[in-house]
């Protein structure tokens, strides 16, 4: 049994923060009590549940050199992550049971937070033939995704979709138009013409977005866009939900506080997938996790190893750590007014749990005790090289951020 | 005072800095009318010219002024070399440092790899054009060009037509016409006019007779056919029509103006053939002239700036 008392206790369902203590017994909150004389003094410190984060890069198999379970999972650990949902963008890709079977066990040897994998929605993430949805289900796939690959031909996805639906498997696609976006590294406008580089407009994720929910209306699958990040796309996705489809979407981390000009003169760790947007586009993402209207908020981690960054910002590969920096990151929206505890918990807790079906990201009696304590204001200067990450390419090095993770505990085991 | 260690675009230069180096090349034009052009002001130095995309007329002019000023020169094809065995360019860089150039003139196909190579190397890096951002010598030689023809670099109106999406030179000459305050007037189809280009101090239209309206400089710039992906224009003779320089459109410029083409042409796509023979019109030779004198200003500007940061680095 564990007590944490004298905490300022987060529930993201009822929306509200208040002073209290958790009372844990056999990995679950058996007791949420005002106060206890017994147990470990918060100090008034935060306590939320876990981040469950949809869309973590491992490096396993195929890249472990940038990342594996054991730096990814103590990353996740120091940054209040107690739930990966990896992506099966990997070498080779997760497209059949028995690579879901190799990582899943790989997982659970070397990662102290929990881990649940999505599986290739297609052989090889080609975007041709569907993967085996079924197999894969059965041996623990929570979602099926072909992760920055968008299926290109709309009756390949038609099908796929229509298959996904009989078995109840959510989908998560990757919202770009893909000839549009082919080779660009920017968002058009004045900025990228500036710099001379390859860009896209933002129109080019309507564009997906709005084919996917005709799909999505036609077929009735449980559809969740990866990341939604501008502001064009925004009314397609309000009009989806509103017709009632099964519908939600995501956002990053990095299109909710950085903004094109952050990529200053290619630095290629601001390289992210879809580019960094306009600034009025970030403010309007950010009011749309605090609406509601885009559901969840991940890290979108992705590790890179300095060779593949250390290039032309044309060449470099796209992708951003976020699992240890995603906190201090989103709370500069906290501290910025733009949304309060419960609402940004909602978001990185309570919703993808829920995308998910799992019991967790609640704070509530029966739940798992996936929590953890924090203190939002302790200040400091991110240093890159301080990550537990394997691979450093974080874009808010040098930073001054505020939040920290004190302690992170999985099924009432600390684990931070 | 020009004081920087490279000179990777015009956005970083100040007029002082501009009209600095355009002084010293106009005093190295005279120069190069001399029968006995060698000089020694970059005597002793190495010069390296890297080109990672092909090029013959930057790099035989880079050549000629370092050879001019006394500089030793090496050519390096870049395409040929160890980029196709899958040397990152860094490591090229680095390879390239460890024999201690002093001098790196760099041509590259990405935007921003040459500010990547500076940043890993001792020498002073020259820009000599990087994906679409900036070819800085280019808008200097056309700067000194209009100078000399118009006798002033400012409250001039410039029209740059042609291909501003995959243009360097469109970029960089915007920028310091910009900075010298001219009235800059990009012109041509939309299809090739990059997104948001209006927002940055300059005038956008898509017609010709609009955009050459009383402009003292006509500056014309090559369809670059082997850049596109196809399906920008339908056809060159409908683009000819539209957007090629002819006298009829040159007629809507100010009597005197004068019509310029970074090179190389391709004659009757983009320009009429006999205007740009037009000895009293085109400045097109001029311009190549002024191209080795511009590069000998900027490369004497450098090594004075690199000698200085060594005298430096020795007495601390």
């Amino acid at each position: 049994m564990l007590i944490l008392t004298n905490a300022r206790i987060i529930d993201p369902e009822a929306g509200t923060e208040a002073l209290g203590a958790v009372r844990i017994e056999g990995g679950i909150i058996a007791e949420i009590l005002p106060a206890s004389t017994e147990g470990i003094d918060c100090k008034g410190k935060y306590l939320a549940p876990g981040i469950i984060d949809i869309g973590v890069k491992i490096g396993e198999p195929g890249e472990r050199h940038k990342e594996s379970f054991r730096t990814a999972g103590l990353a996740a650990a120091a940054g209040g992550v107690t739930t990966m949902v990896t992506r099966p963008d990997t070498t080779p890709a997760i497209d059949t049971p028995e690579i879901l079977d190799f990582f899943r066990r790989r997982a659970a040897d070397a990662s102290p937070v929990n881990v649940l994998p999505m599986a290739a929605l297609t052989k090889g993430r080609k975007g041709k033939e569907m993967a085996e949805i079924g197999f894969l289900q059965d041996a623990g796939a929570v979602a099926f995704s072909d992760a920055d690959r968008p299926v290109t031909n709309p009756k390949t996805l038609q099908r796929i979709l229509t298959y996904a639906s009989a078995t109840n498997a959510l989908v998560i696609a990757h919202v770009q138009e893909p000839v549009l976006s082919k080779g660009a590294c920017v968002t058009s406008g004045p900025f990228a013409t500036k710099q001379g580089l390859p860009a896209v407009s933002p129109m080019a994720e309507r564009i997906q977005l709005e084919r996917d929910m005709a799909l999505v209306e036609m077929t009735g699958a449980k559809y969740h866009a990866d990341q939604i990040t501008c502001a064009a796309a925004l009314p397609v996705l309000e009009r989806a939900k509103a017709m009632g489809l099964n519908v939600t979407a995501g956002v990053s981390i990095h299109h909710l506080t950085l903004n094109e000009f952050d990529v200053e003169d290619y630095r290629t760790f601001f390289k992210v997938k879809p580019p960094l947007r306009s600034e009025d586009d970030r403010l309007a993402v950010v009011q749309a996790v605090a609406d509601g209207l885009i559901d969840t908020v991940s890290s979108m981690h992705t590790p890179q190893d300095e060779e593949s960054k250390r290039l032309p910002y044309e060449e470099a590969a796209s992708g951003a750590v976020g699992l240890q920096t995603m906190l201090p990151a989103l709370m500069q929206l906290v501290h910025g007014g733009h949304m309060d505890l419960p609402t940004l918990f909602r978001a990185i807790s309570l919703n993808p749990a829920k995308l998910l079906g799992l019991n967790a990201g609640r704070m509530a009696v029966g739940s798992p005790a996936d929590l953890i304590l924090f203190d939002p204001d302790a200040p400091f200067v991110m240093d890159r090289f301080k990550l537990l990450s394997k691979s450093k390419n974080t874009p808010f090095d040098g930073r001054r951020m505020q939040g920290k993770v004190l302690k992170t505990f999985v099924a009432g085991k600390q684990v931070f | 005072m020009f004081t920087q260690r490279h000179l990777l675009g015009i956005e970083s230069l100040s007029p002082q800095d501009i009209t600095e180096i355009l002084d010293l090349a106009d005093r190295y034009a005279k120069h190069n009318l001399k029968q006995n052009k060698h000089l020694d002001v970059l005597a002793g130095l190495t010069q390296v010219n890297m080109f990672f995309e092909n090029s013959t007329r930057t790099q035989a002019s880079f050549e000629i002024a370092g050879k001019r000023l006394g500089a030793d020169v090496m050519n390096m094809s870049m395409q040929a070399s160890s980029i196709k065995k899958g040397e990152t360019l860094i490591d090229t860089a680095l390879t390239l440092n460890a024999m201690h150039p002093d001098l790196l003139v760099v041509r590259h196909p990405h935007s921003g790899a040459v500010k990547l190579l500076a940043e890993k190397v001792n020498c002073a890096v020259l820009n000599a054009g990087d994906g679409r951002h900036e070819h800085p010598t280019q808008a200097l030689l056309d700067a000194l060009t209009i100078r000399r023809s118009k006798g002033r670099l400012h409250r001039l109106t410039v029209a740059i037509c042609g291909d501003i999406a995959h243009s360097r030179v469109a970029r960089s000459n915007m920028f310091l016409l910009g900075k010298m305050e001219n009235r800059v007037r990009l012109v041509g189809p939309k299809t090739l006019m990059p997104s948001g280009v209006d927002k940055l101090g300059v005038e956008v239209t898509d017609n010709m007779a609009e955009g050459l309206k009383d402009a003292d400089v006509v500056m014309m710039l090559r369809l670059q056919k082997e850049r596109m992906d196809g399906g920008f224009i339908p056809s060159e003779r409908e683009y000819y029509h539209r957007w090629g320089l002819d006298p009829a459109k040159l007629a809507n410029a100010k009597p005197d103006a004068i019509v310029m083409h970074p090179g190389p042409m391709n004659r009757g796509v983009e320009i009429d053939g006999t205007l740009a023979d037009d000895i009293n019109r085109s400045v097109i030779q001029e311009q190549v002239e002024m191209g080795v004198a511009v590069r000998m200003a900027v490369m004497e500007l450098l090594a004075r700036n690199l000698r200085k940061l060594k005298a430096e680095v020795t007495t601390c």
